[in-house]
């Protein structure tokens, strides 16, 4: 009656959905806290108006981004247990403390200083106001360090034994399992990617108002503050990758197998494969498009080093290589944009042409949303890449799951994606109608806010604090 | 591996991050289930705008609740979740709904009322799954070995509907006694005839859920009559008794705090009661709190930061509350 298998599949559909969609929300809430506190600290510092007008306009954003965050983070923190039973009880005296360190660390100062951020103005003045910028930006970059902790562990166990009920248990500190070896570099990937993706939202929204009104003081302002972040952050992205890149070769050989797509072992160099299509079944890549040897140099430093394929993986640790292969390309693809981009800004900064060159702004306005695609390309690399694993080496997907029954799961899926799909598309139209208008001097309340919102817009009390700054 | 005092401590820090759950989002998702009762406008924007500041950091302490328990006791956090399948993806999504409509409802004035819609009905089916999840429990879940091994409806029965209804009443109650306390006019004379019929409701399922417990097995009935824990156990009806005739006098003379207050002190002592139900079992008559217990490594590691960071939150959030302290105002800044 129950198949397995199915609901095996199913339930890792399932948490591959739900994940991605909440990835998308910290992903631009990390960098648009960070944003915002910068924007503050500006006009705190300046004084210029032109910085509390934006940091009104993208506190709204923010309080859309964040609250999608929360909800869909609340189901991530109960499927552990949902869908992966054996998985949280085997793993759960290693990666739950650390979940819990999150929770007291980051969750609880998020939300406790959102409330005063985003309508307390009025009620605090301004040094304690920034001060609850401050702190919600820290609260999700602490969030980012223990999540992505746990994640690295999954992907690199160190510092760990286990004892007789099969569960994985610290063996001696809990340093060699916090900064097990592929935490530093995917924490550096990650938050960097989070703070590139905020640019390029931030600079798209600067530049489709710059295309309108190429005059329009406050949509220069961000769009020239986005500019410089992708001219500067996506070089040292593409730096910080390729180190990432390195360290999983040497944890993971066989992800990076997947993502170059070698099937065969390559003894006297390896070809960097561009494009091909990749076949799982016969494990071999059809309509190869290679550069002899320079798979080698990229990943050995080397032209003639010999580099292992999946053919000295056992066939059952193999990871599905036509996933791995595309989205690691995608990946890559939007980064090679993202650098060129900010290049390309640079040249116009130095031709004093950036808000004219109505080519760039529809090239920024493109690549607005490029920042998710790559953020969740890079997701799906380095999560299907560590596949058949949960805990890599060590516990198997198959083996991970909870006893799940195919048509509870299956139940569970399609509300999962009914839901997702309407909330948090509505959510994203209330995004983008919310970027359509340009922020404005004195930014006012939106047209759609109601007139008596006590507290709920934070305008009229940001307004009124600005009056008593230039007054006082 | 396991170390019985820590085990101990770490019940009591879920214990009571459980219960600071049950008080702050219960009056959330209790305004959240009278929202379609209060007057669009002003009325419902009062309301909604008295929690806004700080529905988030309320929904925090679920987070710590479900994370506290993978970490101090994963085996227990497996078997649950996994039992209790169905009622906890119901819960996880309508405090999406619940949750997104705090924001959306601003930004989409002509689907407002959808809006409230999904804020009424998600704070419903939230509280209406907590209470099930709750008598679920209660009546025990098989397992066998270190699995979950009931069926999919096994947390469907009349006891857990009961508790079910129980839940939203009370959580109704309680936002009937937030409103009361933090806003005025009309918003707070509608708060208060909620309360009066809410009020008795509540002490109506506080003692059906009590005697239907002993009667469920699981040696209850042991753990509330025998002699001479009976003489402890009998306090917190007795108490709950004191307390009622308190409510009822400070309904009377239209006091604001006192019956928030003396509610969360009903719900403190009903959490007693559930406690002395269960102890020693996380999950009744199969898992205790020592077979479920993370090694001493894993509690210690968390206790270093909880000692800390527990103490901190609350002082924080204290200033949170205090920062929009008193009624909440109609037309805000201007």
């Amino acid at each position: 009656m129950f198949h397995d298998a199915d609901a095996l599949l199913l339930a890792r559909i399932q948490f591959g959905f739900t994940i991605s969609f909440h990835f998308i929300f910290p992903s631009f809430s990390i960098g648009l806290a960070s944003y915002l506190a910068v924007l503050e600290a500006l006009w705190l510092r300046t004084g210029k108006p032109v910085y509390l007008d934006l940091y009104k306009y993208w506190l709204k954003i923010f309080a859309v981004v964040f609250a999608m965050g929360v909800v869909s983070g609340i189901v991530m923190s109960y499927q552990f247990g949902t869908n992966w039973a054996v998985f949280s009880d085997r793993a759960g005296p290693v990666i739950g403390p650390l979940m819990a360190y999150e929770v007291l660390t980051a969750f609880f100062l998020e939300a406790g200083f959102l409330g005063v951020m985003l309508f307390g103005m009025r009620k605090v003045g301004r040094r304690l106001h920034f001060f609850a910028t401050l702190m919600v930006a820290i609260g999700t970059f602490i969030s980012a360090f223990w999540i992505l902790s746990v994640n690295s562990w999954m992907q690199t166990p160190t510092g760990h034994t286990m004892n007789a009920d099969g569960q994985f248990v610290p063996a001696a500190g809990w340093l060699p399992i916090i900064f097990n070896p592929s935490f530093p570099y995917r924490l550096v990937h990650t938050v960097i990617a989070a703070y590139l993706t905020t640019a390029l939202v931030v600079g798209a929204a600067g530049a489709w108002h710059l295309l309108r009104d190429s005059q329009h003081e406050h949509a220069r302002k961000m769009f020239s503050m986005a500019m410089w972040m992708a001219a500067l952050v996506a070089p040292v992205q593409i730096f910080v990758g390729d180190q990432h890149g390195l360290n999983t070769l040497e944890h993971q050989p066989a992800k990076v197998m997947a993502m170059e797509g070698h099937f065969r072992s390559h003894p006297e160099g390896a070809p960097l494969i561009l494009f091909g299509i990749p076949n799982d079944e016969e494990q071999r890549m059809e309509h190869a498009l290679e550069i002899p040897r320079l798979g080698s140099l990229i990943l050995k430093h080397d032209l003639d080093a010999p580099v292992a394929g999946l053919d000295t993986i056992a066939p059952g640790n193999r990871p599905p290589v036509e996933v791995v292969f595309w989205s690691f390309r995608v990946m890559v693809g939007l980064g090679t944009l993202m650098l060129i981009l900010g290049a390309c800004s640079l040249l116009a900064r130095f031709a004093g042409k950036l808000y004219e060159w109505r080519w760039l702004k529809r090239f920024a306005v493109l690549m607005g949303p490029a920042g998710f695609i790559a953020v969740i390309a890079g997701w799906i690399t380095t999560e299907v890449g560590r596949q058949p694993f949960t805990v890599y080496g060590l516990l198997r997907t198959a083996e991970s799951a909870s006893p799940l029954a195919a048509p509870a799961v299956g139940a569970s899926l399609v509300a999962f994606v009914i839901v997702y799909f309407t909330v948090f598309g509505l959510g994203s139209g209330y995004l983008l109608k919310l970027m359509s208008r340009a922020p404005q001097p004195h930014e006012p309340e939106p047209a759609n806010a109601p007139s008596h919102a006590a507290g709920i817009m934070p305008a009229p009390a940001l307004a009124a604090a600005r009056q008593e700054g230039n007054h006082g | 591996m396991a170390d019985p005092a820590l085990t101990m401590v770490w019940a009591g820090i879920l214990a009571f991050a459980v219960f600071m759950y049950v008080v702050m989002d219960g009056f959330d998702l209790g305004i959240g289930i009278l929202f379609s009762t209060i007057k669009v406008g002003r009325e419902r924007d009062t309301a909604m705008n008295s929690i806004a500041p700080v529905w988030d950091g309320n929904e925090t302490w679920l987070v710590l609740g479900g994370g506290g328990l993978m970490a101090a006791f994963p085996l227990a956090y497996a078997v649950i979740m996994s039992a209790l399948y169905a009622p906890l993806i119901a819960m996880l999504l309508a405090l999406v709904f619940r949750g997104v409509a705090f924001e959306f409802r601003w930004r989409d004035p002509a689907h407002r009322a959808f809006w409230d819609l999904a804020f009424t009905g998600g704070s419903f089916i939230a509280a209406l799954t907590q209470g099930i999840m709750l008598g679920a429990l209660l009546q025990g879940v098989e397992v066998q070995g270190r699995a979950y091994a009931g069926g999919w409806w096994d947390w469907l029965t009349p006891f857990s509907l009961l508790t079910g209804a129980s839940v939203v009443i009370g959580y109704a109650l309680l936002g009937t006694c937030w409103l009361n306390w933090k806003t005025s006019d009309g918003t707070q004379a509608h708060a208060r005839r909620m309360m009066r019929v809410l009020a008795p409701l509540t002490l109506a399922a506080i003692l059906a859920v009590s005697l239907a417990t002993p009667y469920l097995g699981n040696e209850y009935f042991q753990r509330w009559f025998s002699m001479p824990r009976v003489l402890f156990t009998a306090q917190v009806p007795l108490v709950i008794a004191i307390l009622t005739w308190r409510f009822v006098r400070s309904l009377r003379r239209n006091h604001e705090l006192a019956p928030f207050v003396i509610t969360i002190a009903v719900f403190g002592l009903s959490f007693v009661g559930l406690g002395i139900s269960m102890y020693p079992y996380l999950v009744p008559n199969s898992i205790t709190l020592d077979a479920a217990a993370a090694p001493a490594s894993s509690q210690a590691f968390m206790l270093v930061g909880a000692a800390v960071l527990v103490p901190l939150i609350l002082a924080y959030t204290a200033w949170s509350y205090w920062v929009f302290r008193g009624k909440v105002e109609h037309e805000g800044y201007h």
